[in-house]
Order: C-alpha cells, then structure tokens, then sequence
C-alpha cells in the first residue's frame, strides 16, 4: 500500500508512542495534590515547556485542547465573544475563504447565532490572501473587528499564507489575529511570537502525535472566553482533565517534528516535486493546484480533467493506492472543495481534483506505486466521465 | 468478478453484498443518495435515503469488510423518477417508481458508471431469481417477490445484475443477517415511496401540481355526480375518497374507470365496468419471443395474475386475459410470467396504455 495523505493524517513516531505508553500506565490527576497528581502534572508542564519552546511560545501561552477543531472553534469563537463583550462595536469576524470547516463554521454559527457580520476574505488563483484585502479591510471596519482567522498553510492545495505581514497589519490595527497552523508545523518554520498572531492552533494526529489532543496558543494578553466551563485546568479558559498521556507524546512529537523540520522539508519537497513531475510526465493535461513556491512541503494537488475525484479515489483505493479529494460532505455526498472554488476553479475543476500528501515515513516507493496506478486509473476515470452535471 | 453493491442500509442489500463476497467476487459497496435535502433519522418505516440510512450501509460495508463509497445521484434520481412520477400523474396514469429506479437509475445511471469503471456487474438486494441460465424468475419468497419492478431491465441490463437473495426467504435473510453480525438484521422493511417521506402521496402531488377542480361523471349516463380537488389523485380502480354527491341508483358502490387529464375528469362506474379482458402496452421488453404466447400475466404490484394469450407487435404488447381482470391502469407494467416449478420465468414486460372489454372500448 502506498499511503499518500498525511494532511489527514500521519502515523506516530515511535518516539511519541513509546512517551504515551509510558505515561498511560501511570496513574494520575495532573490536578490532585498528592505524589500521583504530581507526577501527571510534572510531565504536563514538562509538555507545556517543550511544545512552547518548539515554536516560540512562552509556557503560558500553551493552552491544551483535544485537537485541532478545538482549538479553532476557542478561539474563533471565545476571542469574538470576548471582544465583543468589551466592545459591543465589534461585532466582525473576519476569515478567509480557503479555512478550514473547523473556522469556517465556527464564524458561520457565530453569525447565525450570535448576530456576527462574517467577512470572507479573497484568495487569489493559488489560494494565497492577497495583504491588500486586508489592508482594506481594516482601513475601511477595523474597528468593528472583533476577531480575524487566516490560516498558516491550507490543508489541501498546501499554499502558504504571508502570515506575518497580516498578523502585523491586524496587530497594527488592534485586532486580535488567529491562525490555524495545523496543517503548518512541523512542515515550514513556525514561530509564535515572531509571527505577531495572537493566537495559533496546532494539533497532534498531523505531526507524528495521538489524534485528539492539540493546543491553542493564546497571547496572554489575548481575552477569550472559554468554551467548555468546568474544572477551569488551562488557564481558565478551558476546563477538562487533562489527558497527560497524550499531552506528553504530543510534546515529543513537536519537538520531534521541529528538530527534524529542515532536513525533512528537503527531503520530503523533493519526494514530492519527483512526484508532480512524473504525474505530469504520465498525465500532461493534469492541472497542478495552489502555490509553486510558498507550498508545504509534502503537498502535492491535481485536477485531472474529465475525471471525477470520487471515480479517481475508488479506482487507486483498489489498486492500494491511499489519497484523498479534499472536498467535504455535506449531508452524505461529496462537495465540489470550498478551497477551489475560492481559487477561482469551476464545478468540474473542482471535483476533478485529487490531493497527495506525503509524510515523514514517505519514501521513493509510495511514488512509484501511484504512478503505475494513476494512469489506468485516470483512462477509466475520463470514460467514466464527468458524470456528474454541475448544479 | 469486480462487482459493485447499491447498499440502502437495510438488510437485502447488506446480505446481497455479504453473499457476493462469499461468491469469491471482489466487491466495493455504494451508497445511492437520492434525495436532494437528507433528513437525518428515518421517520417511521419509509424511505432509505436519510442520513441514518446511509451510515447504516457505511457501518454494513465495514462488518462486511469491503470498500464503501456514497454516490450522489440525487439530480438523476429526481429527473429520471421523481419529476416522471408527478408528470405521469398529471397525464392521467398511474406511475411505478420503483420500477422507474431499477431501469433509470440502479440499472442505467449507477451501471453505466460502475462499468466504465471497470466493474462487472451490479449486485442489489432485490427478491428475484437470476442464474445461470440468464432468466429471471420470481423469488420463492412469493410475498417479497420483486421480479415485477425488475422486469423492466433488458437483456443487456440482466447480464450484468446480479440478485444474490432470489433462493432466500426474506425470513431466512434476516436471520443470516444476524447470524452475520449486521446491526441492520432487524431493521423495518420500507415502505411506500421513498421520496414522499410521510406516505401521503395525493398531497404530495397536490403541492406539485396545485390544486385542479373538476367533476367526477357516471360511465354510463354521463351525469356529473360530484367534483374533486384534482384528477391527478385518483387510480383507476379505488373506490374510497370519492366523496360524491349522488348516490348510485342501485345503491352499489363505484369505482374510477378512468382519468381524463385533458377535460379533467374522473369517470367513475360500478364493479363490472371495470372490468378488462384486453390489455394494450407500449414500448416492450420482451425476452425471445416471436409468436403468440400463453402465460400468466401480472398487472400491478402485488397484484395477482391472470392467464393470457399475449402477442408483440410493431412496438405493441397486447394480452387477450382468459379472464377478465379489475383495476387496469395506464402507466403501471404488465409482467409476463410462464410458470415454471423453478421459479415463475419473467418473459418480458410493457407499460400500459388501456384496457378494453374485447370488441368494445371501456
Ligand atoms: C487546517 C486544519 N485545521 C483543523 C483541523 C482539525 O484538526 P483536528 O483533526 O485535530 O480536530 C485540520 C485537520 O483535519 C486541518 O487540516
């Protein structure tokens, strides 16, 4: 089998492994006070120091949650109903079009439920938020900003966003920034306090960690209010026991990822330029998607004309071949990608597009397995047609 | 053989897909979403294409151990069959979707698709009989036989189907079910149609087609005895709902007779008048059949058969009954079926266009 879609997800190193298992058989409440507790809470706030060192954070502004989703939908939403609380002015909430649903739907609820003006913020045809919309934006209603959301690096087509230059037009401006880089560390260099952004989402399935456990990290001066009410364990603004297990691999798995970042971009952007080039080679009208150079790493994204993704994913699911077509389900069926769209593709483009995504334990063999697949697969896939008429 | 299962998430198609994998065949499991806005839970026994239905069928799949994918035929399904029903109705005739989504979506959108993917056949959980010899035959769970909405397939459609459940009764599938470890094993059988999700199916065509007053008139006198809200609801043959002013001279019950969409009318007559003994049909499927033909023919749903001398001509079936038949009506299939100990043998099928007595017009 040849498993190309680690933006899904990544499977754990071992190194993660071995620190959950040893710190699952223990037993523990990092909150009680007796030498149990202490040992938990020991090896949580030995987690909260590695991951905040990992990516330019203070320990305090580590905020743990139970994954990516979490963390989005805190602080899209805790920071708007904060802001708003202090300013009932600020009633904004700005995103872009290429989020992640975690953001998306968080701002939409906040609009349908608690009267927010959602902006949508452009992308150009690589899917990059052009920093004059922003500007403009802030020119025109910063004021009334109560919350902006842009993400570091987009899960499907893998473009990077000049994080930095916004957080820093919103920093100027007095807006609180939040950036979704789930699917960025581990990947391109991330650093916390120097990108300015007042709040960052990691998770740990994307890095080499357990699935649901991530972090928010959340400037201290950065009000949010909480989302889940309770114990109050991490800093107030999110209660729950902490999951001291998963805290402690997700730690090893960011150090990890982040001591060994530089040497497996090289590696891993070779990989995968090897593999656009052989896809084109093979399928030369396939169209390659998102940014040529700000791109992760390990994302490679196609669309494949007269093909339908769905068609293209079944017949390389057969052949042992493991993507993904990046388009989400709404009510059962497959969507043609939001992030697409945005990009500036049609109904068909969009759902003739398939992504792949290669990972710290990819090698030169997963590639050569989806080329001897991809061709055969494509040639059914056209036959098959674009039997899908646009609605 | 790479064969592709339609899985509802009910208990047939779980099974038919269990079966075809014990076949030794290589099987991926579909999920057909036909309704355009999903509700999230099935209401009561009706329907398959809620959200529930679907992750029925994923988790069926799973225990199964195949691949399992949704596919959206949700703009197909709605042209090919729901828009057919509603325009069949308001010309005056009486639609079988059922039949409409064997030959329109399952066996033509859905097999089209699966073959250009490089996929033998297709593998439903219908209750009929297909083997070896290529004939279709009625299920021996007579009450569940559905070889009636299956007739309308051709031979090519036939030749790449594949009804795993024909030998089983539906008893005998349940418990396999079980047996199997399928959470679906004692899911309610559905229902009416599926895309009319409370049952009431003269308001759902009322909402279509608005509201359409007219008067209901006695087949024989040509008297008008009462009126009705739209000639679209009635089927030829019912007898309640009528609602008519005028009751019958003798005091018997009557029945509709036919439907006029064009003065929007609705005849209505007693029990005899119903009465058919010749039955034209249109655009036929007929298996190998060159002169007259003595079968049994089956005229609705469920409804029993009658011996027939049955012929083909010119784009044309016409049955002479042996005895006459009640409830005739156009649009719905007759199926002809020769007995047979294996397995009544489907010999082909055609859409109604009228009954008549023999030498006069009804
Ligand atoms: C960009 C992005 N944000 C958020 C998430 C959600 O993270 P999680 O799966 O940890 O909830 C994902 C992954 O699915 C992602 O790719």
């Amino acid at each position: 089998m040849a498993y190309l879609d680690h933006a899904a997800t990544t499977p754990m190193l071992p190194a993660a492994l071995d620190a959950y298992v040893a710190a699952v058989r223990e037993v523990g409440n990092p909150s009680s006070l007796h030498a149990a507790g202490r040992g938990a809470r020991r090896l949580v706030e030995e987690s909260r120091e590695r991951i905040a060192a990992a990516v330019g954070a203070r320990p305090s502004e580590v905020i743990f949650t139970g994954g990516g989703t979490e963390s989005d939908n805190l602080a899209v939403k805790g920071i708007f109903w904060a802001g708003r609380a202090a300013d009932p002015e600020r009633t904004l909430v700005v995103v872009s079009a290429v989020e992640h649903h975690a953001v998306l739907d968080a701002a939409d609820w906040l609009g349908v439920q608690e009267g927010a003006e959602v902006v949508t913020l452009p992308v150009d045809d690589a899917g990059r938020v052009p920093p004059e919309a922003v500007a403009e934006l802030i020119a025109e209603q910063g004021e009334r900003v109560a919350v902006m959301s842009v993400q570091w690096a987009n899960n499907e087509v893998g473009t990077l966003q000049p994080i930095a230059e916004l957080a820093g037009l919103a920093a100027a401006a007095g807006i609180p920034f939040h950036t979704d880089a789930v699917q960025a560390a581990g990947q391109v260099p991330v650093d916390f306090a120097a990108s300015g952004a007042a709040a960052l989402t990691i998770t740990g399935h994307k890095l080499g960690g357990p699935v649901g456990v991530g972090a928010l990290l959340l400037g201290r001066d950065v009000a949010c209010t909480p989302l889940l009410h309770g114990g109050g364990q991490e800093r107030d603004v999110r209660s729950g026991t902490l999951d001291t297990a998963g805290v402690a691999a997700f730690a090893t798995a960011v150090e990890a990822a982040v001591k060994a970042r530089e040497e497996y971009a090289v590696r891993v952007s070779a990989l995968r330029d090897d593999l656009v080039a052989r896809v084109r080679a093979v399928i030369p009208d396939a169209i390659f998607n998102g940014a040529a150079e700000d791109r992760l790493p390990g994302n490679a994204h196609f669309s494949f004309p007269g093909c339908e993704g769905d068609a293209l994913l079944l017949l390389l699911d057969a052949q042992g071949v493991y993507c993904s077509t990046g388009s989400a389900c709404s009510a059962g069926v497959a969507q043609p990608s939001h992030v697409l769209l945005a990009m500036g593709a049609d109904d068909a483009r969009a759902r003739s597009s398939l992504r792949f995504t290669l990972g710290h334990d990819s090698t030169v063999a997963d590639v050569d397995a989806l080329l001897a697949a991809l061709p055969g697969a494509v040639e059914r896939a056209r036959r098959a047609g674009a039997w899908k008429t646009p609605r | 053989m790479r064969v592709l299962a339609a899985m509802s998430g009910g208990v047939d198609s779980a099974v038919a897909a269990a079966r075809a994998v014990d076949a030794g065949h290589d099987v991926t499991g579909v999920h057909l979403a036909l309704a355009r806005n999903p509700q999230t839970f099935r209401t009561g026994a009706r329907g398959c294409c809620t959200l529930e239905d679907s992750r029925d069928a994923r988790r069926a799949a799973d225990v199964i151990g195949i691949p399992f994918y949704v596919w959206d035929m949700a703009e197909e399904f709605h042209d090919s069959v729901v828009d057919d029903f509603v325009n069949e109705y308001a010309a005056g005739r009486t639609p079988n979707p059922c039949l409409r989504c064997n030959e329109k979506i399952k066996f033509s959108a859905v097999l089209d698709r699966a073959v250009a993917l490089g996929f033998d056949a297709v593998v439903t959980g219908h209750h009929a009989r297909l083997g070896a010899d290529g004939l279709l035959r009625r299920s021996v769970d007579i009450a569940k036989d559905q070889s009636y909405v299956l007739a309308v397939l051709t031979r090519a459609q036939l030749d790449r189907a594949m009804f795993p459940l024909g030998d089983s009764t539906k008893e005998r599938v349940r418990a396999e079910a079980a047996e199997r470890g399928l959470a679906v094993a004692d899911k309610p059988d559905s229902h009416d149609i599926c895309f009319i999700s409370d049952g009431d199916t003269r308001g759902f065509l009322e909402s279509r087609l608005g509201a359409a007053p007219g008067d209901i008139v006695d087949g024989r006198t040509g008297e008008t005895l009462g009126t009705h809200n739209g000639a679209y609801g009635f089927t030829i043959g019912q007898r309640k709902g009528l609602d008519l002013r005028v009751p019958a001279a003798d005091g018997r019950p009557r029945y509709v007779l036919s439907i006029t969409p064009v003065s929007n009318t609705v005849t209505v007559g007693p029990r005899e008048d119903l009465e058919v003994d010749v039955v034209s049909a249109e655009r036929p499927i007929w298996h190998d059949l060159s002169a007259d033909v003595s079968c049994e023919v089956q005229l609705r749903a469920h409804g029993e058969v009658v011996p027939a001398t049955v012929s083909v001509a010119d784009g044309t079936l016409t049955a002479r009954l042996t005895t006459p038949a009640r409830g005739v009506a156009a649009g719905q299939a007759i199926v002809a079926y020769r007995p047979d100990p294996g397995g009544d043998i489907v010999l082909g099928s055609a859409t109604i266009t009228a009954g008549s007595r023999a030498g006069a017009d009804v």
